[in-house]
């Protein structure tokens, strides 16, 4: 990849600008107030024209660049093709496929109303895979150190787990005094369940060395099971949690668009039944820049928990 | 002195998966002195470890007992330190918090925590207290796991082949620095090894074992002088009584030169 140019995603960037510009639009599409998406492709341009600049003077930044090029320029290429099939030529059924201009001038115009629900649905996000993420640890934890809590708790696991927490909607729905509360169980349901099995698993795996080890040293019951049973399950923990996290987005969703009257779940259920598809996505696409922030924070939290790791496991 | 060992007919049976019984200890009866160094010796499967973690206190016996200083050994304690073959370190803990583990779990870090660096020192890991035992080559790990033994001033340690896996020109090193240590602290060590000459040039007295019936074949005592030369005609000939004992010469029954 060393022969990529670093200048690959400006100069695909200039020929997005270049079409946008010297092609006329269809005028089957209700137009946006500003050139949203013009706009976008001149931050582009802006961004990558320095950052290959700088490539000449900063190892890290051509190191960065260089790595990236290919992908960026082709990212800004499908852009620069969807807008000349929607925009330019029309050739998609222009309810369901509005310009890029009109789903950014969403983003842009509806910003308040859209935090708002990103807000909720932080909210609700948060409170249920707190609970969740604690439970599922500490039941994976007394179910991977007491026999008689993996007695009577295993099997539970095993008929409970399996059931996605959204098949529980129509119960928890009337048995929860609100829908604020009904929603943050079935997250922490939805989390709990792989963050317990990958807790437990997790520490039943652990080498008995490693307890024996620990027991000559002069370490008491609570001091290994914290000290040593806990970290050495902790890859398994954070599997566990991952699978939790991606869980639990599916079950917010879900419980959104069936209960939940905020959230932005709720807003998009809410204008696709108004038919106002350039919402929709505005939507999808703020939630797949939250979901994949969240999913990387979670990522970096682990490799700072499991620097030890490097060089052990490879994720 | 404190860390006198006392083991008084130990049998112990382990069940293998097909049902059977394996008897890896059949009447055991040994004492070893306080500050003693003994070298367990003898071919694989023949009980050495199994006999280790019982003085460790891991397992029980099916028969017998075992003492120190004449309290009997019920459960595992720091006073009775073990080094496994593999070093066992813990992997999600620097050289640093591996070694200072025994202090935090006894909660005497925080007037002792000085220990931990001097046995870092100790074992010449200074420059890696930092590292993951992932960074450190097998020897280094060796001495590190050592260093975590000590730094709990154990009366006995337990010594399971700790240097099987290092390279002639390490391991010999680390026999002196074991050597060192031992008579620094006084320490009663006993010590798995597969190797004669060392268990020549590090023990008072050598424990020989056999298989089937798993016993206890002869003890040898080593009265040289220390430091001891390898090459010494008395070490030469104790090298090939040991020999003998576990088969591995012919009819050879005094050393083939004289002085
Ligand atoms: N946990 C166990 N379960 C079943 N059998 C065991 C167990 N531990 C040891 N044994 C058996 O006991 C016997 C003695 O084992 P031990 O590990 O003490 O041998 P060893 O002298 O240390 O051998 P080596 O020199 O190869 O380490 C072996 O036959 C082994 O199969
Ligand atoms: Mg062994």
């Amino acid at each position: 990849m060393k022969t990529v140019n670093a200048w690959l995603p400006a100069l695909s960037a200039i020929l997005a600008i270049l079409v946008d510009y010297g092609v006329g639009n269809i005028d089957k599409h209700m137009p946006a107030k500003h050139p949203y998406f013009m706009y976008l492709l001149v931050v582009l341009l802006g961004v990558f024209t320095i950052s290959a600049l700088l490539s000449y003077f900063n190892l890290k930044v051509k190191k960065w660049i260089e790595d990236r090029s290919l992908f960026i320029a082709v990212t800004i290429l499908f852009l620069n093709i969807i807008n000349i099939v929607t925009k330019k030529l029309g050739l998609l059924p222009v309810i369901f496929f509005p310009t890029l201009d009109k789903i950014l001038s969403i983003i842009v115009e509806d910003r308040d109303f859209l935090a708002l629900c990103l807000s909720s649905s932080g909210k609700l996000l948060f409170t249920g895979y707190i609970f969740g993420a604690i439970g599922g640890f500490a039941t994976g934890i007394a179910v991977g150190f007491s026999n008689s809590a993996n007695y009577w708790i295993s099997p539970l696991i095993r008929i409970l787990g399996p059931i996605p927490a959204t098949a529980w909607i129509p119960l928890v729905l009337i048995s929860f005094p609100t829908t604020f509360t009904a929603s943050a169980f079935l997250i922490a349901l939805s989390v709990w369940f792989p963050t317990t099995v990958m807790t437990s698993s997790g520490i039943f795996n652990v080498r008995n060395a490693y307890f024996e080890v620990s027991s000559t040293l002069g370490a008491g019951k609570y001091y290994q099971i914290f000290m040593v049973g806990v970290p050495a399950a902790m890859p398994h923990m954070f599997i566990g949690l991952f699978n939790g996290t991606c869980a639990s987005f599916i079950t917010l969703m879900t419980a959104e668009m069936l209960g939940v009257k905020n959230g932005i779940g709720w807003y998009i259920n809410w204008q696709k039944e108004m038919m106002a598809y350039a919402n929709v996505y505005a939507g999808l696409i703020i939630i797949a820049v939250t979901f994949s922030i969240l999913i990387t924070l979670l990522f970096k939290v682990r490799d700072n928990v499991l620097v030890w790791q490097k060089g052990v496991i490879k994720w | 002195m404190v860390g006198k060992i006392k083991v008084e007919g130990v049998v112990k049976r382990f069940q293998q998966q097909n049902a059977e019984e394996v008897i890896a200890l059949s009447g055991i009866d040994l004492r070893i002195e306080a500050g003693e160094f003994v070298s367990l010796i003898g071919p694989s499967g023949c009980g050495k470890s199994t006999l280790l973690r019982l003085i460790a206190g891991l397992n029980g016996a099916d028969e017998g007992k075992l003492y120190i200083d004449n309290e009997e050994i019920k459960k595992p304690s720091y006073e009775r330190g073990l080094v496994f073959q593999d070093p066992m370190l813990f992997p999600w803990l620097s050289v640093y918090d591996n070694v200072a583990f025994g202090l935090k779990a006894r909660n005497i870090y925080k007037t002792n925590h000085a220990e931990v660096q001097k046995f870092i020192d100790l074992v010449g890991l200074s420059d890696f207290s930092k590292s993951y035992p992932h960074q450190l080559s097998g020897g280094m790990a060796q001495r590190a796991s050592l260093a975590r033994a000590l730094v709990n001033h154990p009366k006995v340690l337990l010594l399971d082949e700790p240097l099987g896996a290092l390279d002639a020109f390490t391991r010999m090193n680390m026999q002196d620095e074991l050597i060192r240590i031992w008579k620094e602290r006084g320490t009663t060590m006993i010590m798995v090894t597969h190797d004669v000459d060392e268990a020549i040039y590090l023990s008072d007295r050598v424990i020989v074992m056999t298989p089937r019936p798993a016993k206890i074949e002869r003890c040898i005592d080593v009265q040289l002088a220390r430091p001891r030369a390898r090459n010494n005609p008395e070490f030469l000939s104790l090298r090939s009584k040991i020999l003998e004992i576990l088969h591995f010469t012919g009819t050879v029954t005094e050393p083939n030169y004289y002085l």
